[in-house]
Formats: structure tokens, sequence, C-alpha cells
């Protein structure tokens, strides 16, 4: 059964398969089929039934003139572009700090790990009371040491989306910064010690040993991250709801938001309107990881 | 007898320290904010917790009594969901190291014709955002008549689990020696036997970081345990700490009570399986 389900696979067409084939390679057949099974039914039909809704050109128009489509993708870039410059560039920085040998560094990498592995759920919710701006921690210190009202933090779209930025990085940062240490520890000692003989600074040693050495990491994380990135639901919608008044949607927050209108043509055609941007990205992680 | 000088440290090494915990110290306080604030409002009553104190007057573990009693109404569920949560995770974690150990052997080991190929589908499955793949994902699983049953769910993560699970593990089996194949060949093993005997046992490590992973996935899975789950009986707690918010007055501080219950069991395997997590996965998450 499973071997006849793989047969078109197989470079041989036509001939009778099993003979043509070593046993392994049957067993190996055998064993992938329930891979290729998941890979279809959920992969490839769902894929190809979602295109298939979004045909319509009227459903490109109707998005294009929905005034929320247009503030969802300049969202997406401002989240793009700040989100994972400020979060990379502050990774790079924490990754030559973590790398410092003192035991109070090793327990603080130890707890510095926690957002990463705790659940972003109760945490994002955390930080939405947090900014509440009547009961909320941070503009009750406020009042305490100015006298002054706080900022209603959640109800401005800027400062809103500002803070949907910093949950995820809170979130991310960890990660990364654990990658681009393992960067750095690969970094031949024997270069930093011949630096130092010849007298360089700090940032001498930075610009010409630690970042050329990097460089191709640094760029492989920025695009892994920035595809990660275009597909955080949760930062925005648990922490605004998309809201004041849709104005900080993301294009994966969207989606969900026509779902759940039961707008399931616009819900596709926005998520293809994303794909000029993913499909790039996944091409070039893609020819990246496969070398 | 010379006694060793006890050496103060120069004013250039004291600068050094003071620097790095200038950079320490802020660290700490942004990663534990927002986690400090969900402990703290577990332990507050709910007057404490409204009025914003650093460290409540009269800390009480009342709100953990009031979860595992199911003594509000939007806990009357809480023992089901939390058990959801669990078979949920412990379903995908399994099903995903089945799936995904089987494929890497075939395509690593016994080279099946078209391995390449479907190794690259599942690295781009990996890449698609999985916040993309959900809209469809929900339509799919209507089409089959799965929805609002745990099977969705379990099926999703673990489309979404396997592609990486996958890649790790067959960038790990590239690793062993083909002249282990060879040996057991020889001496008369079948490829089942290879995959239980040899390759499994040499794989641990590998096999209990991508497991770790598949239950962590699963067990933190918001998005599609939303979407694809809705009968309060049937869905997993992020699901239901999202429908605190449906209320105007929710009662927040037994929200972040539950919600740390909900997460000391991911942290707690992570940092148990910390050791296999870093390099598994680390290793596999970016190759330079």
């Amino acid at each position: 059964m499973a071997i006849t389900l793989a047969a078109p696979d197989s470079a041989v067409p036509g001939a009778p398969l099993p003979a043509r084939l070593s046993t392994p390679q049957v067993w190996g057949i055998v064993m992938i089929v329930p891979y290729l099974l998941v890979f279809l039914a959920f992969v490839v039909y769902p894929v190809g039934y979602g295109f298939w809704l979004a045909r319509q050109p009227s459903n490109y128009v109707a998005l294009f003139h929905d005034p929320i489509f247009a503030r969802a993708a300049v969202n997406t870039l401002i989240f793009l572009v700040v989100g994972i410059n400020l979060k990379m560039l502050i990774a790079l920085f924490l990754s030559g700090f973590f790398v410092q040998s003192r035991s109070w560094i090793k327990w603080l990498s130890v707890i510095f790990i926690l957002p990463w592995a705790v659940p972003s759920i109760p945490t994002i919710l955390s930080v939405r009371f947090m900014l509440n701006p009547e009961w909320g921690m941070v503009n009750q210190l406020i009042f305490k040491f100015t006298g002054d009202d706080g900022p209603n933090w959640l109800n401005d779209p800027t400062v809103a989306l500002s803070m949907a930025i910093g949950v995820h990085i809170w979130k991310s940062l960890p990660f990364w910064t654990l990658i681009l240490m393992t960067g750095r520890l690969a970094i031949s000692q024997d270069l930093f010690e011949a630096a130092e003989v010849d007298g360089a600074s700090w940032w001498q040693k930075f610009r010409y040993i630690t970042w050329p050495s990097m460089l191709p990491l640094y760029l492989t994380c920025t695009l892994l991250s920035m595809i990660w990135t275009l597909g955080d639901f949760n930062s925005v919608y648990l922490l605004t709801g998309g809201g004041p008044a849709d104005l900080t949607h993301v294009l994966s927050t969207l989606g969900i938001r026509y779902l759940r209108l039961d707008q399931l043509n616009l819900a596709m055609a926005s998520i293809v309107c994303a794909m000029p941007l993913v499909l790039p990205l996944v091409y070039f992680m893609m020819k990246r990881l496969s070398r | 007898m010379k006694l060793p000088a006890l050496r103060l440290p120069t004013w250039r090494e004291a600068g050094h320290e003071a620097r790095l915990l200038l950079i320490g110290i802020p660290v700490l306080i942004w990663t534990l904010v927002p986690i400090y604030h969900m402990f703290v409002f577990a332990i507050s009553p709910k007057e404490d917790a409204f009025s914003g104190k650093l460290w409540p007057t009269h800390p009480t573990l009342h709100n953990f009594e009031i979860v595992f009693y199911q003594q509000h109404y939007f806990l009357r569920d809480f023992w089901v969901q939390l058990g959801n949560s669990t078979v949920i995770a412990a379903s995908v974690g399994a099903l995903t190291l089945f799936i995904a150990t089987a494929a890497a052997f075939a395509i690593s080991r016994l080279r099946v014709p078209g391995g390449r190929m479907v190794l690259n589908l599942a690295l781009f499955t990996y890449f698609i955002p999985a916040a993309f793949l959900a809209v469809p994902m929900y339509r799919t699983m209507g089409n089959y008549g799965l929805l609002n049953t745990s099977w969705a769910l379990i099926l999703a993560m673990v489309t979404i689990a396997s592609p990486y699970a996958i890649w790790v593990l067959k960038q790990a089996s590239d690793k062993l020696p083909v002249e282990l194949d060879e040996a057991a060949v020889m001496d008369g093993a079948t490829s089942l036997q290879i995959f239980r005997l040899v390759y499994v046992p040499l794989m641990m490590p590998s096999l209990v970081a991508i497991g770790t992973y598949a239950v962590l996935l699963a067990w933190n899975e918001y998005l599609y345990a939303f979407l694809l789950l809705s009968n309060d009986r049937d869905i997993t707690l992020p699901v239901a700490l999202g429908n605190f918010l449906a209320a105007d007055d929710s009662p927040w501080e037994l929200l972040m009570t539950t919600g740390f219950i909900y997460a000391l069991p991911p942290a707690a395997i992570y940092y148990a399986f910390r050791r296999y997590m870093v390099g598994g996965l680390t290793a596999g998450a970016v190759k330079s």
C-alpha cells in the first residue's frame, strides 16, 4: 500500500518498482510516507485551497480599498525594520557581554533565557496589565514619583505599536543572543591575542576581527528573524488586539481578523500579498541552509 | 617565607567590572519585570493587585486555591483544560518524533529516492510563517470535519513541528559514520533492525532535544489552538487565558495565577533539558 502511494516519487516510472529497488530503499519509502501524507494533507491541500480562494482579482481590489489593510502593511514594515534591527543590534552587543567569563554572568545568562522558555500568553498579558492606564504598575509608579497621570499607553497607535515591538524583542532577544554567542565563541582566540600584542583598541578588535567573522551569521539571523517576525501574531494580538480602532494590525493579525469576520477570501488575499516579501526570503534561506 | 601579596584591582579592572555591572543590572530588570509582575499578581489579594504595589502588603496563596478548586466562572474547567494541554502536547511530541525520526532515517541512512526533495519541501514549510498557514489550515480542518477536536490541533502542530525536526535529525544523522550501517548489514541486520538497535540509541540526545521542542511548541501554541478549538471543555489552557479578556471586569489576579501555573511546566522542562536543547537546537537553527 505504502509503496504504491510513493511510486510517483521514484525515478523509474512504469517499471515493476519493487524489483528495481533494493530492500533498504523500499523500507526508506515506507518510512518517509508518514511525513509525505502529513505534508500532502496539511500543507499542499490547504495552501492550494487557499490560493484558489484568493484567485479572484476583486478580492485584491476590495483589500486595497480597505484602509485597515494599508495601515497594516505600513505597520508590518515598521515592525520589521525597527524591531529586527533593534533586536539584532542588542543581541550582538549582549552576546559580547555574555561571553565574558564571570560566574555572575553565567548565572545571569541562565535567567536571561526565561522569556524564551516561558509561553508568551501569560507574559504578554502581564505586560498588557502593567500598561493599563488606571491600575497598571507603570502608571502608578509614574504617579507616585511625579504626581502626574502617565500616558494611556495602548490607546495611542504609535505607542501601542512600539510596545508590541518591545514585547516582541523581549520574547525573542534571548534566542538570538544565544545564537550570536555561539558565533562569537567560534572565533579563534589567537586572533585577539595577536591584536592585543599589536596594541589594538576595543573598537579595532571588534571592527577588524569580530564583525567580519560574524557578518555571515549575523545576516542569516537577520533574514531568518525577518521571516519569523512577519509571522509574529502573539505580540500584537495579545497586547493591543489590533486596536485602538484597528490601527495597530500587522499582516499576520489582519488575516485572522478577516477570518473572524468571516471574510475568508480577504484573509487569504492579505496573506498572498505578503508572499512577495516572504518567498524571496525563504528562497534565500533555503539556498543558505542546504549548501 | 613570603606571603602572596593581596592584589587590589587596578583602576582599569575596576572600571571594566563596573561597566559590566552597568549592562548586567538593566538586563536583569528588563528580563524579569513581566515575569515578576505576573508572580506578584498571583500572590496578591484583589485589592493589592490593582493598587500597583511592588510587593503585596498581605501576600497570599488564596488565588492558587481558587484556581485549583475551580471557584470562578472563568476557571470552571481548569483541570480539563490543563489535561487537554498535556494530552495534546504529549501526542504532538510522540507523533513528531515518530514521523521525523523515520523520515530522517530514510533520507540520511537509507538514501531513499527523492529524499533530497522531501527535505527541501520540509525546509520550505519550516520557513513559511505559521500565522500565514493558519487561515487555510482552519478551512482545511473544517473540510476534513476535524474542527473542534483535539486531532485538529495535534495534526496542525505536527505539521508545523516536523519540518524542523526532520531537518535537525537529518543533520545529526549525517554525522554518524557510514561504517556503522555497513557493519550491521554485514552481520545480516535488516533496515528495521539498524533503525531500532543502532540508529535510535545513537541519536538519543537529538531525539530528546526534538521531542522537547515539539512538546513545548504544542504546549505554548495559542493561535492554532484558539482557531481550531472552541468548546470550553475542548480548549487548551492558553485559549482559556485569552478568553479571560472577553469580560470587562476580568479577574486579572486569577488570570495571572493561572498563567503562572501554565508557564511553570515549560520553564521546568526547558531547564531540565537545557543541555540537550542548547546543543541540539542552536546548532541546527542557524548553520553559518
